[in-house]
């Protein structure tokens, strides 16, 4: 019988891409179980619809581009996409919202880059970008979290809305919207935003219902969520499913820029606290940033891409149209990678530089 | 950036070391082989001795099919510094030398010789050099390279030629790291053997002289670690580092790093940055060589892996088949799917193509791994994880290295420094995607060695056509140089030969190169002379009455004129020829020439070559001419046929119209001058030349000669005027 050949290295670590999706899905649950508990069931819907919908673009794309799909969607890279791009989108959103998204997600931005490995850009960030333009009123329509909200909605409420736009109740999603003042919710972010537009001023804003009376400037639903996040990237990390440098350096970009503006006037620029504790910068930085194929590959990199990321946030919500800014800065840095990996090459060992000139043999 | 020598004692003696970036920790499983003490295996029946085991050349080969040999004798001798003798493993015959399965990952067969073994063992006279310390270098060096001695680590570097360095040496280090999971051949040699490592090591201080000697052992071998501190207590010098495992701390480069913060330069030698190592395996055999005078015949071999039963170390001969090992160790074929056995580690080890590959100098280990101890073959697309990056002790970008060695962007793998890959398989071993990076890069970089032998190829082949085009045209100028010169001596000799009409071939020649050289520009100097001569003959003849008929002809058409005064001549020639001293004969030649000289215009070139090819009437009519010396016709004579058709229309025409205005004013001369004889016309045709002037000065009274040059000066330049005017006019339709 034949001897069997291969090529050294012969032994392999027991982790295939499968397994590190898996594990950044697992990471994902105690947010998501968060979400779920301030915002409803329709996270958990939106969820299930974009998870379907992954697949089947999936599947019908490789299908059409005659590659093993079955191989393919065992990695799940499909399903995260989706799965980041479900809890990105207002729970109650219309559920076309969120099979366009996918569909434009899996079908557009990755497979027509080349699939798996080869998109340029974060697909559920694409997606969620493109969502934004085209379906603005949709996309910006967050329920207040259950305890403040004015009416209560349970799984049929979220099915129905998500389905028809009307809970089982008969109640519109502006009805819904409204908290128990009577009054139509926003995230905090955004609250902050056209607050400071009406001539309120940060420290006013921060005895709004929506934020906590404990510690101030944290909202009340996003902190606990943004703390139920922190902790799957925390394990991701010790997981070595994801380096460092990017959660820390987007952390750190977003909480220096804003720390210097609230010191200049703190009634006009929120506090770093607000800022990390509100929006999307702690899923950001460890879940989507984070995202291998589209970010940079070299640590000094990293760093780089990281901190510009943070700091493009911070641009976008201060002076930019948008409440919250993490989806635009990853794509824009997206658009950097090959050039940042390009000028931070490491240091190979035996040269004095990275631009490849051996170290001089007559020193010593 | 180098760290100082004291820096570096400072260190290890607070027990701090360095570390080098990246690695990975693989499962050990060293536990499977390195439970028992290294065993023994029969002698193999056969024998497999491959001639080249190390790098460098092969040594020459000393025995022969059929010959005898015992244990330790040598078969091949070291003709070259880079050559390392092989020797008999054990007593036997020699069955044949002929190319068989080598050990590498190509199996492709190198020449081998084959020992059929006689079960004796019997050795050959051993001469040990036990007072090594009281010989000189070369002699000590010698002896190791006789014993055959080369890296047993792994790449197999000449002992001898490492133990000779051309500069100082800070560290020696002896590598006892063997990070490989699997392999124990080195910690089962340290924990038995620690005395005669040592040894070995004291031979290499003689001869290398290091500073300080570090020995690294990885810290997952206790054992072999107090082996040999026991083995080195009373020496100072030598210390005993125990360096955290992880793989590839074995890694030349990088134990240097971990032990001394130095880096090799890319390209260079440990030496460069004054470190020399050496494998524990290595040390060993130098003791042997050295105190007992035993060449390298057997080395320790780690038969290991789930599939063979009794796994363990033994002392293989070198050319043991791998069958033999194996089989002795109890390997299970059912225990594979497929027959799978790695020569080294699973890290860096190679599958063998068949069992009969025999053990060589560097194998320190046989892998007979389960299906399930083996990565399957899984490739997936790269995510970019950069996880290959993480763990690259080199601090490659391995990620990178393969995306451009998959689109085959050779140069840019080189940008990458792909060369500075140590082939370690860390980031092979992490990829998720299962992807085989090592093996691109083994592909792309045989692809670029291939690549730099053809480009060297042709760059050769180009540089010999561009000296063959050199040479050749040099040739070509030589050659033509000696035609110039050779038509150059022709036409000397033709010239001073003029009336020689047999040389009809160099004249020719001659006449060929001429007319390769005609230039434009040629005045009517030349071609005057005979033409006008020619006409003038004639004329001389004709009765002046006749020259207005001649000078109406010139102004309208100068073909017809030619033909009138032709036929004028020639009636006049038959009149008045006994009259005159010029023969009737002689006169026919000098109108014919006219002639000749008349219709060429209207001739193709060939048909001129033709016409002039008769140059003896010419001479001929030259020679007649009384008056006028042989020399200056005949060299006209040549110059007068060369010129182009238009040369020749215009010379025509000139000469006709300085023909017509000379008649009228000769006739004007002779009749005040009450009719002189001939020599008056000769006068007016040549005026030209000296010499004919100085010939009219012999001939005529000073007197009458001074009146005829103003006239004939006057003549000229009258013909001058007319012809120019005449040219200008006749271009046109021309």
């Amino acid at each position: 019988m034949k001897f069997r050949l291969a090529s050294s290295p012969h032994q392999h670590i027991r982790r295939d891409t499968g397994q590190v999706m898996r594990l950044v899905i697992l990471a994902l649950v105690p947010g998501v179980l968060m979400q779920t508990w301030f915002f409803g069931w329709g996270t958990i819907i939106q969820i299930v619809l974009a998870v379907i919908t992954a697949v089947a673009t999936e599947a019908a794309i490789l299908e059409l581009r005659k590659r093993d799909f079955e191989r393919a969607l065992k990695d799940y890279s499909a399903i995260l996409a989706a799965i980041l791009l479900a809890v990105s989108i207002p729970p109650f959103a219309p559920w076309w919202v969120i099979v366009i998204g996918t569909f434009f997600a899996i079908g557009i931005v990755k497979q027509l880059y080349g699939g798996l490995g080869f998109n340029v850009f974060n697909p559920a960030m694409a997606a969620y970008v493109m969502l934004l333009v085209s379906f603005p009123v949709q996309m910006t329509q967050w329920l207040p979290p259950m305890n403040l909200a004015q009416y209560s909605h349970d799984f049929m409420d979220a099915l129905y809305v998500v389905f028809t736009g009307f809970s089982v109740e008969g109640f519109s999603l502006a009805q819904l919207k409204t908290d128990i003042d009577g009054v139509t919710m926003a995230t905090g972010l955004d609250t902050v935003k056209t607050g400071l537009a009406q001539g309120f001023t940060f420290s006013e804003m921060i005895d709004f219902p929506i934020f906590d009376s404990v510690i101030s400037g944290l909202g009340v639903a996003s902190s606990w969520i943004t703390l139920s996040y922190l902790l799957g990237g925390l394990y991701l990390l010790k997981q070595k499913i994801i380096n460092w440098h990017i959660p820390v350096s987007m952390i750190m970009g977003l909480f220096v820029c804003s720390m210097i503006m609230s010191l200049v006037d703190s009634d006009l620029y929120p506090s770093s606290l607000f800022h990390l504790f509100n929006g999307s910068i702690i899923i950001g930085a460890f879940f989507i940033a984070t995202d291998p194929v589209s970010a940079s590959t070299t640590n000094k990199g990293r760093l780089i891409f990281g901190a510009a990321i943070g700091v493009w946030v911070y641009l976008i919500r201060e002076w930019g149209g948008y409440p919250d800014a993490v989806a635009f800065a990853v794509l824009i840095m997206n658009m950097a990678v090959p050039l940042i990996d390009y000028y931070t090459r490491p240091r190979t060992y035996g040269h004095s530089s990275n631009k490849g000139k051996p170290i001089n043999k007559a020193q010593s | 950036m180098q760290n100082n020598f004291d820096d570096i004692i400072d260190k290890l003696d607070n027990n701090q070391l360095w570390d080098f970036p990246g690695g990975v920790f693989p499962a050990e499983r060293k536990t499977l082989s390195n439970q028992t003490p290294i065993g023994n295996s029969p002698i193999p029946e056969r024998l497999y001795v491959t001639t080249k085991q190390h790098i460098g050349v092969e040594g020459h080969l000393v025995v022969e099919v059929g010959q005898k040999v015992l244990k330790g004798q040598a078969l091949t001798k070291s003709m070259n510094p880079f050559a390392v003798p092989i020797h008999a493993p054990t007593s036997g015959e020699i069955v044949a030398i002929q190319k068989h399965v080598s050990a590498h990952p190509s199996g492709l067969p190198e020449m081998t010789v084959e020992i059929r073994s006689d079960q004796q063992d019997k050795w050959i006279q051993l001469n040990p050099l036990v007072d090594y310390q009281n010989q000189p270098k070369m002699q000590v060096l010698a002896a190791i390279c006789d014993a055959g001695i080369s890296g047993m680590g792994g790449a197999g570097f000449p002992t001898h030629i490492k133990s000779s360095p051309k500069k100082d040496v800070d560290f020696l280090i002896i590598n006892g790291i063997e990070c490989e999971p699997y392999i124990t051949s080195d910690d089962r040699l340290m924990r038995e053997h620690a005395w005669q490592i040592r040894q070995g090591i004291d031979v290499l201080c003689h001869l290398l002289k290091p500073k300080h000697v570090l020995i690294g052992i990885e810290n997952n071998k206790p054992e072999a670690i107090e082996a040999m501190q026991v083995a080195c207590r009373e020496n100072p010098n030598y210390r005993v580092c125990s360096i955290p495992t992880k793989y590839p701390a074995g890694g030349e480069k990088q134990l240097i790093q971990v032990l001394t913060n130095r880096e090799v330069p890319a390209k260079g030698l440990p030496v460069d940055v004054g470190v020399i190592m050496h494998n524990v395996g290595t040390c060993f055999a130098i003791a042997d060589a050295i105190f007992s005078g035993k060449p390298l015949i057997e080395r320790v071999v780690t038969v290991t892996g789930e599939a063979v039963e009794k796994p363990g170390n033994v002392w293989a001969m070198i050319g043991s088949p791998v069958a033999h090992l194996l089989a002795h160790r109890e390997y299970k074929k059912t225990a594979q799917s497929q027959p799978n056995v790695i020569m080294g580690g699973p890290m860096m080890g190679f599958s063998v193509i068949s069992d009969l590959v025999p053990v060589v100098k560097t194998t320190n280990c046989i892998l007979a791994p389960t299906d399930n101890e083996i990565a399957g073959n899984n490739e997936q697309a790269c995510i970019r994880c950069s996880a290959c990056a993480d763990v690259c002790p080199a601090s490659l970008l391995p990620q990178q290295l393969f995306w451009h060695a998959k689109a085959k962007e050779l140069d840019k793998t080189q940008d990458y420094n792909l060369f500075d890959c140590i082939e370690c398989g860390a980031c092979a071993y992490v990829c998720p995607s299962e992807i085989p990076l090592v093996h691109y890069y083994r592909i792309a970089k045989s692809d670029i060695r291939i690549e730099q032998e053809e480009k060297q190829k042709s760059d050769k082949a180009r540089d010999r056509f561009e000296k063959r085009e050199i040479r050749l045209i040099a040739e070509q100028h030589a050659r033509d140089e000696k035609h110039r010169l050779a038509a150059e001596a022709r036409k000397l000799a033709m010239a001073s030969n003029g009336n020689n009409s047999k040389d009809k071939i160099a004249a020719a020649l001659a006449r060929a190169k001429a007319k390769k050289q005609a230039t434009n520009s040629l005045d009517d100097k030349q071609i005057e002379p005979v033409e006008i001569d020619a006409a003038n003959k004639a004329e001389q003849t004709v009765k002046t009455e006749k020259s207005d008929t001649t000078t109406k002809a010139a102004s309208s058409n100068q073909r017809v004129q030619a033909a009138i005064a032709r036929a004028k001549a020639k009636k006049v020639a038959a009149e008045a020829g006994k009259e005159k001293e010029i023969s009737q004969l002689e006169l026919k030649d000098k109108v014919e020439v006219v002639t000749v000289e008349e219709n060429k215009p209207e001739e193709k070139q060939l048909d001129t070559d033709d016409k002039v090819d008769t140059p003896p009437p010419v001479k001929t009519q030259v020679s007649t001419q009384t008056t006028i010396s042989n020399e200056t016709p005949a060299v006209a004579a040549p110059q007068n046929i060369e010129p182009t058709k238009a040369d020749v229309k215009q010379a025509k025409i000139a000469a006709a119209v300085a023909k017509a205005k000379a008649k009228r004013q000769a006739q004007k001369i002779i009749d005040n001058k009450d009719r002189s004889n001939q020599p008056s016309p000769v006068n007016v045709d040549n005026t030209k030349t000296d010499s004919q002037v100085e010939l009219a000065k012999t001939e005529e009274q000073q007197i009458e000669m001074k009146k005829r040059r103003i006239a004939t000066a006057v003549a000229k330049a009258k013909a001058k005027k007319a012809a120019e005017k005449k040219m200008s006019k006749e271009d046109k339709p021309s």
